[in-house]
């Protein structure tokens, strides 16, 4: 079998499961989004705020990307390459936030 | 002799098996949603940056119209995945005119999501939002909040153009169920994209 015609029949393995299952997906997915819109009317300080949304969003995210782009059904080795860089280059912006801060007390002190 | 060798070098070559057994359209597509996703969490970042550095940042958004509106625009674009999915299979099952009736109804939804943004952007402007100056504060908010949100409907516009090309094509015999699949990908990641500007662009910034 061809390289293709192999990830034709994962695909169509994947793709040809049941609906019911898919749907279950899609309902979590909106419940999901449903609690970010409950946790921004929360009495809760910005921080935590944004902490909640953020892994919500993820959680969200991560149900999105392993049932409806198949993720869950490509090889381990796709999916470890497409994780570490993206997870790498994600983690490396978040250098920038210790300039925010100081931005931040410059303007406090002023 | 030494021909032969490289010829069979060459078809050696040729045969070599993928290391992801992946087809190549798709594997550039998720290669573009990756360098996608980069760029959107670049712009995200640089919001977080411009928002936590400046004190008084504005935040405009009131449950109605702008929250209520951010649910319906939610709840079509994850419902759009979901037709999306469906289309999908229904390709990959060969049913084909199921997958053009759910291609076109993602569409659809798409269409509803850009005319429900808009109808958003034209309230705000409306309430003085400008890219460099608004009634709230810091001015900078109104050049972060149409960057990050127009360059979302920018992609959902495109997705949108897209799928209809792509269904078309698919009932014309030009394009095949890995078409769909490949827009569907694409479809989906501007879902994903959209599950983190709701919160951090929009419900971060709500008026209390």
């Amino acid at each position: 079998m061809n390289t293709a015609g192999h990830n034709r029949d994962e695909m169509s393995k994947d793709l040809s499961g049941s609906v019911a299952k898919n749907f279950v997906i899609y309902v979590c997915m909106l419940i999901i989004a449903g609690l970010q819109f409950v946790v921004a009317y929360q009495h809760i300080d910005s921080s935590q705020m944004f902490l909640r949304m953020f892994l919500l969003a993820i959680v969200e995210a991560g149900l999105a990307v392993m049932f409806f782009m198949h993720m869950g059904a490509e090889r381990r080795n796709f999916f470890v390459t497409v994780a570490i860089g993206l997870v790498f280059v994600l983690s490396m912006m978040n250098m920038i936030w210790s300039d925010s801060f100081r931005l931040l007390r410059f303007q406090v002190l002023k | 002799m030494g021909g032969s060798h490289v010829v069979g070098a060459h078809a050696g070559h040729a045969l070599e098996e993928s290391p992801y057994r992946i087809p190549s359209k798709k594997l550039v597509m998720w290669l573009f949603i990756m360098s996608d996703a980069v760029t959107f969490a670049a712009l995200l970042f640089a919001y977080g940056y411009l928002r936590n550095a400046t004190p008084g940042w504005p935040r405009p958004f009131h449950f109605s119209p702008t929250v209520i509106n951010a649910m319906i625009m939610t709840f079509v674009l994850v419902t759009s995945g979901f037709t999306m999915l469906i289309a999908m299979r229904a390709a990959n099952l060969g049913n084909k005119a199921g997958a053009l009736r759910w291609t076109f109804i993602t569409a659809v939804a798409g269409i509803i999501f850009a005319l429900l943004h808009i109808r958003e952007w034209i309230g705000l402007i409306g309430e003085g939002l400008r890219l460099f100056q608004n009634p709230w504060g810091s001015g900078l908010f109104g050049a972060a909040f149409f960057t990050i949100t127009g360059l979302h409907l920018s992609h959902v516009v495109g997705g949108v153009i897209a799928l209809a090309v792509v269904a078309i094509g698919y009932q014309r015999g030009r394009y095949d169920a890995g078409h769909i699949e490949i827009w569907g990908l694409y479809w989906h990641f501007v879902d994903i994209v959209w599950m983190f500007v709701v919160p951090f662009v929009y419900l971060l910034n709500i008026a209390h």
